[in-house]
């Protein structure tokens, strides 16, 4: 009951897309179908593909080299691999392609010990371009895949691993043809949150002169004036999300995947020689360094600067920022326990397809994600106005749209599939059994949750606001549309300052979203180590 | 737990009372100008008149903040830096007629709608920035882009910016659809590399040697060669020589486009909103236009920076801005058939 009003809540402003898009527009889609609409479509195509495979590789590798293995710096690059979620994508394409570009430093120095005079002297790759723009994707969001396959590791692989080694297999036999298969589903589900922010992406492929579709959505509502035919295209990368929602479906019903009974025995982790131990490590230090160190040298120079901006400002908008995080985080995961819940409760294979149906408002472009969410918002605001004015005398105003509420509500609606995902990925893990004893033994179904299933579940809960925390910090598209008069975040005011080309001037904001990241990824992380090496 | 409810329940609450409310002494503006580049001009009117300016600024999305709001819209003015943006207010039915001998004196009428709905606050000149080495005559029109010697030597963001939308619709309006389609595939085949960045990245381009002509906003010379924060700067706008195009004995004279507003049909503040129209106009406000962010003032008689006006004068296109624009849409899909992002 109360899963089936949070999934028709959270389908709001994908039915009002629906509504908007119920217009004809045969001649503008025969302008976009004679040649442009297949660009888009292929860009998109070839992005997602991209993103999805170097994704995969980094996360997944990086992930099992951390739980395997000992080496140097091992114990820093169990959570220090997560840090490049914090990272606004746009802001480390800007700074990646500040340092790439023909008078950014590498391509400076090359031609100052090569002594070449201009760019006709020799060769080197287009930063902007389809290239670029899959490994600054890559790089802020494979911690997904990590974070969910290092669990998956972490939670499941030891056993399973030690068996299969009995059983004489070698350790990349194991790997791939035990290890891995059995945490398919959890790297599934990393990788399609990250493959839904690649649909959704805007920034970043502007930025790099890539057209997307959500390139082609944007020219259409705003350049072309028709936002009944963005809202047909924003349509369009829905049916995409569907299609993957429905292969990460295909791929986790191959089989069930509960936990092994009782608590799992930690990993013992192989202690590598000096000379390998530190090949690893300069392979994990690598997506580390280029998303995360490397956005936060440039700023930190940046911000010192400029240390002579308005402080005030400052304090007050990084205060609006972590407490609209935090609201946003605590909501979406009550959503997410809700839904999540509901879908294990009723076998109702309609509770699961509207459940999942609700979180494909993430691959939806925030502005066009907001604009679903004012029209019903305002829709309601006007109507609960009218109530009190009639009944009280009294204007009410925009209570919802005019204030932070609409704010809270389009994070919580756009985040949901975070926290679905991830609650979902540790609810199935529990074992019908549990449900079964506590029920029998009088308990409720509440009463179970509250007993059984939450304190079970408590890692993924803080999972689950934590990466909600962290996304709604650098979200940037529906804040500038929805926010109240006067009200900035870190984020709005990084764009403010972004916007006019002096990102420098709002390094300490930019700099501040990328550290206050630092803070949940140390938490998720000392969670699941935790699990690790707590032991048996 | 339940602490953390209240907590957040008082936070919003908070949030909602921020809101402002319609009493006399402000002015809600949604703007697509950067809050910090309209600040000073709003501090020197609420010093000036005591009345309190509230500010939204987004890139997208306000026209439809506004019809959801119906009747309760908070909103009295839209400011924006590009006409595209005025029209797409103006053709949803959200402007309604301002009448002020202010503005009907100092904005003159081809840069405000017939039925005044909008108009214009500054213009900004879409200029030609050449290498100090291109020869003084090489270029005199806009037509002269297409022309083939240029091959591999121009620069330019992407076709779609609203900036390039304007001018491409410009073309249109003047020469028809069918000839802006053959300038801009002749445009498209001098281009020196694929579309990409913004206007100053086009001048950074020049200065590398990646092409000799850019086309780019005027005021942007003024930023880079005043900007101590990032000197670099300076050496690229000192590359360069604007050139005004089509200035020639009946041409049609140099493309601008405008900063502008509008005021909204829905606005509770009308008088206030007015007023702050009418300061934007002033002298004071006109001035600080034309200083702190080099655009060109509307007003007449309002004095220039000095470096602004050793870039030179230009007669500028007459054309009405709202023929422009009913173009946009033809332009936008223009840009798409010839490819000319690809």
């Amino acid at each position: 009951m109360i899963a089936c009003c949070i999934a028709l809540f959270a389908l709001l402003p994908l039915a009002t897309l629906l509504w908007l898009s119920a217009t004809p527009n045969a001649e503008l889609w025969s302008h976009l179908l004679d040649r442009i609409f297949w660009v888009y479509l292929n860009n998109t195509l070839i992005l997602c593909i991209g993103v999805a495979l170097l994704t995969t590789l980094i996360g997944t590798s990086t992930a099992w080299l951390v739980t395997r293995f000992n080496f140097p710096l091992k114990r820093f690059l169990e959570w220090g691999l997560l840090l490049p979620l914090a990272v606004p994508s746009y802001i480390l394409a800007f700074v990646i392609t500040d340092q790439l570009e023909y008078a950014g430093f590498v391509q400076r120095s090359l031609r100052a010990i090569f002594g070449w005079q201009s760019a006709r002297d020799y060769w080197f790759p287009e930063i902007r371009s389809m290239e670029g723009a899959i490994i600054v994707l890559s790089l802020v969001l494979y911690p997904y895949v990590y974070l969910l396959a290092r669990a998956a590791f972490v939670e499941q692989a030891a056993r399973l691993f030690e068996m299969s080694r009995c059983l004489g297999k070698t350790q990349t036999q194991s790997f791939f043809k035990v290890v891995l298969p059995m945490a398919r589903p959890a790297i599934v589900v990393g990788l399609t949150l990250a493959m839904m922010e690649t649909i959704n992406e805007y920034g970043t492929v502007a930025f790099f002169s890539v057209p997307t579709l959500t390139a082609g959505i944007f020219d259409v509502w705003l350049n072309m004036s028709s936002l009944s035919g963005a809202a047909q295209l924003a349509m369009l990368l829905v049916v995409v999300a569907i299609v993957l929602l429905s292969l990460e479906r295909y791929s986790r019903s191959a089989g069930k995947y509960y936990k092994l009974s009782g608590q799992s025995p930690r990993m013992l982790a192989e202690k590598l020689p000096l000379g390998r131990g530190l090949i690893c490590t300069f392979y994990c230090l690598l997506p580390i360094t280029l998303g995360f160190l490397l956005p936060v040298g440039v700023l930190g120079n940046y911000s010192l600067r400029s240390l002579d901006s308005d402080l005030t400002v400052y304090f007050q908008n990084a205060w609006n920022s972590l407490s609209l995080s935090a609201m946003a985080a605590f909501f979406t995961m009550l959503m997410g326990v809700g839904l999540a819940y509901g879908v294990r409760l009723s076998k109702s294979p309609w509770m699961r397809w509207s459940a999942e149906l609700a979180t494909v408002g993430y691959a939806i472009p925030g502005a066009v994600l907001a604009v679903g969410i004012l029209y019903p918002m305002g829709l309601l605001d006007n109507f609960l106005d009218g109530l009190s004015r009639r009944w009280f005398d009294y204007p009410l105003g925009l209570l919802i749209t005019g204030s932070g509420a609409a704010l809270v509500i389009a994070y919580s609606l756009r985040f949901i599939a975070l926290s679905f995902r991830t609650l979902d990925a540790s609810l199935t893990k529990i074992t019908p059994q549990m449900d079964d004893a506590s029920r029998s033994l009088g308990s409720n179904s509440g009463k179970t949750l509250w007993r059984i299933h939450l304190p079970l579940m408590r890692p993924s809960l803080l999972t689950a606001m934590l990466l909600v925390f962290v996304d709604t910090m650098k979200e940037l598209p529906i804040t500038l549309v929805l926010r109240p008069f006067n009200f900035n975040t870190l984020a709005t005011q990084v764009w403010d300052r972004a916007s006019l080309e002096q990102l420098e001037h709002s390094a300490l904001a930019a700099i501040t979203i990328l550290l206050t990241g630092i803070i949940p990824v140390i938490f998720m992380s000392r969670n699941i180590s935790r699990q690790q090496y707590a032991g048996a | 737990m339940l602490n953390a409810i209240r907590n957040l329940a008082v936070f919003v609450t908070a949030l909602a009372t921020a809101v402002p409310a319609f009493a006399a002494g402000e002015v809600n503006l949604y703007s697509y100008r950067q809050e910090s580049l309209l600040k000073p001009l709003t501090d020197a009117f609420t010093a000036e008149t005591g009345i309190k300016v509230n500010v939204v600024h987004a890139e997208k999305g306000l026209t439809e903040k506004i019809i959801a709001a119906g009747d309760n819209n908070p909103a009295d003015l839209v400011l924006t830096v590009d006409v595209g943006r005025l029209e797409e207010v103006r053709a949803a039915g959200l402007f309604e007629p301002v009448e002020s001998e202010v503005i009907s004196q100092v904005v003159p009428a081809h840069l405000r709608h017939p039925e005044n709905l909008w108009f214009a606050l500054t213009t900004r000149a879409r200029v030609i920035y050449a290498h100090q080495d291109v020869a003084e005559d090489a270029l005199t029109s806009i037509r002269d882009l297409a022309d083939p010697k240029w091959k591999g030597r121009i620069c330019t963001r992407s076709g779609k910016h609203v900036y390039n939308i304007g001018l491409i619709a410009s073309i249109i309006a003047e020469d028809g659809e069918e000839a802006a389609e053959q300038w801009l595939r002749g445009l498209k085949a001098n281009l020196a590399r694929k579309p990409q960045g913004n206007d100053r990245a086009q001048a950074k381009a020049i200065f590398e040697g990646q092409c000799d002509l850019a086309i780019a906003n005027r005021y942007y010379m003024g930023k880079m060669h005043y900007n101590t924060k990032s000197p670099e700067q300076q050496q690229w706008a000192e590359q360069i020589r604007v050139v005004y195009l089509d200035q020639e004995i009946g041409g049609r004279g140099q493309h601008i486009n405008i900063s502008g507003a509008g005021l909204l049909n829905t606005a509770k503040n009308r008088d206030n909103a007015i007023k702050l129209l009418e300061f934007l106009l002033g002298e004071t406000a006109q001035g600080l236009y034309a200083s702190a962010n080099f655009e060109e003032p509307v007003r007449e008689g309002i004095a220039t920076d000095s470096y602004i006006e050793s870039l030179g004068s230009f007669k500028a296109d007459r054309i009405n801005l709202q023929e422009v624009a009913e173009h946009r849409a033809a332009a936008a899909r223009l840009v798409d058939r010839v490819g000319f992002d690809l």
